[in-house]
């Protein structure tokens, strides 16, 4: 019976993530019937016509996610090599936590402080820095022109490196700590110098877990909602400057759902939710083999 | 001793530069956390009050509180966390007890770990596709429901992991003594695993208290006072998000109080699992 009861709970768990799937699949139907391939690559996104095509949403959900994993990377690994290298004993498991608390802040509050602070201090301060540096640049010049708003791709990508940050921290510190540490006393005992050993022994050793921590950073950042939606300007084009307002799947989705009229617009955002799930699933499920990889390595 | 000095000098100077990135790096995440938190303080202290507690969520330009949203972040991270819970438990109880080296187990693991970053949103289109549309309207119980689905990953987790570190020793001396498997599980592997799977409950109820994109079209929001399970139901992040959005400067402070209290409520959580867990591995 106990056994019974544990057994159907598990299969549960299949059961969520299947019908999760085909609700999406039946709820996106009308759009995918009316819309067909051209759903995919149209930019028009036009309630009163009735006229949606996802492909802003979903450059602007790939492009913000780039810039966020561009940005959160380095930082990442940086931080994980402080944590395991160099941090002081006393101080690992304090900045650890510390870390690790960000990742436990609530995307809304992210949302939020970003709309009020961190927005307002772009548009001041950094760019009207980035358009008159690259004023003359060629491609540069296009990717940071027009009006400085605050808000935008820009600013959306960079609060998505800060929520995604932490994870990717995280997994690598994790992944960094299945060094074998004699590999690393080997190193230095042939005089390597600190940085050596970090990118000659420890990170060729833990690459695949690197590899997946940052997948799995970038499955968060390509779902992120609440954050976005606060400072992305919710414009549906394709803009060839990062500094423009911009959209993203999820960030549509939260803003248009509950005043979607009409079975044709409701199935359009269902519709791009079964995308933003598509994406994310096949970016996960390559970021947990990856994982799963470096895992079975560290037990043998 | 034709030692290149030059040489060692640059190496040296390059490992130099390295280090001094990485402490750069730390110290700009610690300062995100530091920037954020100060900013949340401060402009949520301005909005704090005890009207805060006592009053409903007002129309724009009157004095009102963030009452009927906190009762109904309550009533619905409750129900969420009541039904997700013993699923939880239940299937990472097969998974570490029944099906320990099977490759089902292996299959839910890995879905059960998709499901925990899946973007919370799609959790809201299908809860809004199964219980939204054929009821007709938006609901607690949809809200709760969408909560419960993003408890269920969580739980599943530590209770795995944990009852994975419980010795086999403790469960073989029990069989021994002809306790059935499930009496077993029940009355041995969950006791030795109480602390960390507590744990795992509290950081699902610190997860999806501050869930706001599943919330936005199941539970919708509520001006008024609704202890309603049937009906629409204000939750603190929907209301922060409509409040903060608006161009009304006392629904904007109301905003930065909710988004403190939510704050200072899920980082709480967070440190007292961390304690538990913590207190747990050292025994």
């Amino acid at each position: 019976m106990f056994r019974w009861l544990t057994q159907s709970s598990a299969y549960l768990v299949l059961i969520i993530l299947g019908s999760i799937f085909l609700s999406l699949v039946a709820g996106g139907w009308i759009a995918f019937e009316t819309f067909g391939f051209s759903f995919l690559t149209t930019e028009v996104w036009n309630p009163v016509t009735e006229q949606f095509g996802a492909l802003a949403p979903i450059y602007g959900t790939i492009v913000t996610s780039i810039i966020a994993m561009l940005v959160a990377v380095p930082i990442s690994i940086g931080i994980a090599v402080f944590l395991t290298e160099l941090c002081p004993m006393a101080l690992r498991r304090p900045i650890g936590v510390a870390i690790e608390l960000l990742a436990g802040v609530p995307s809304i509050i992210y949302g939020i402080w970003g709309l009020f602070f961190f927005a307002p201090f772009i548009q001041r301060y950094v760019q009207p820095e980035l358009i008159s540096t690259f004023k003359g640049v060629p491609i540069l010049e296009t990717l940071f022109s027009g009006p400085p708003y605050g808000i935008g791709i820009l600013t959306s990508s960079l609060i998505l490196a800060m929520m995604i940050l932490p994870f990717i921290t995280a997994v690598c510190r994790d992944v960094f700590e299945t060094v074998p540490p004699v590999l690393k006393e080997a190193a230095y005992g042939l005089g390597w110098t600190t940085r050596e050993v970090v990118s000659n022994v420890v990170i060729p050793y833990t690459r695949v877990g690197i590899i997946g921590g940052v997948m799995l950073g970038l499955g968060r950042a390509l779902g992120e909602t609440m954050a976005v939606t606060f400072v992305i300007g919710n414009a549906h084009r394709i803009s060839g400057s990062i500094l423009a307002p911009g959209t993203t799947i999820s960030a549509t989705i939260a803003n248009e759902f509950t005043e979607a009229v009409g079975d044709l617009y409701t199935s359009s955002l269902i519709a791009l939710g079964l995308i933003l799930f598509f994406i994310t699933f096949v970016v996960l499920a390559l970021a947990r083999l990856m994982l799963m990889r470096i895992e079975k390595k560290a037990g043998t | 001793m034709a030692l290149d000095h030059g040489r060692y000098r640059r190496r040296r100077l390059r490992s130099t530069i390295t280090v001094t990135l990485c402490w750069l790096a730390a110290a700009l995440g610690i300062t995100i956390l530091g920037v954020i938190l100060a900013t949340l303080v401060y402009k949520g202290f301005a909005g704090l009050g005890l009207q805060v507690f006592t009053e409903m969520t007002p129309p724009p330009g009157s004095d009102g509180g963030l009452l009927n949203a906190i009762v109904g972040s309550l009533i619905m991270t409750v129900i969420g966390v009541i039904v997700g819970t013993p699923i939880g438990i239940l299937a990472g109880t097969y998974m570490a007890e029944y099906g320990r080296y099977n490759k089902v187990s292996s299959v839910i693991r890995f879905i059960n770990d998709i499901l925990l970053s899946a973007p919370s949103i799609v959790t809201g289109l299908f809860v809004y596709e199964i219980l939204v549309r054929p009821m007709g309207h938006f609901s607690a119980i949809a809200g709760a429901a969408a909560l419960a689905i993003l408890v269920i990953p969580t739980v599943v987790r530590t209770t795995e992991n944990m009852l994975l570190l419980v010795p086999n020793t403790l469960r073989e001396a029990s069989s021994a003594l002809g306790m059935p498997q499930s009496m077993v599980i029940r009355n041995v592997a969950y006791k030795a695993a109480r602390a960390g799977m507590i744990t795992g409950v509290l950081l699902a109820i610190a997860r999806i208290s501050g869930e706001t994109a599943p919330l936005l079209f199941t539970s919708l929001n509520n001006q008024f006072w609704s202890t309603d399970v049937n009906a629409p139901i204000a939750s603190l992040p929907v209301v922060i998000f409509q409040y903060a959005l608006s161009p009304y400067e006392d629904w904007q402070r109301l905003a930065w109080a909710g988004a403190l209290l939510i704050t200072a409520a899920v980082l709480t959580l967070s440190i007292l699992a961390r304690w538990l867990g913590s207190s747990r591995t050292q025994q």
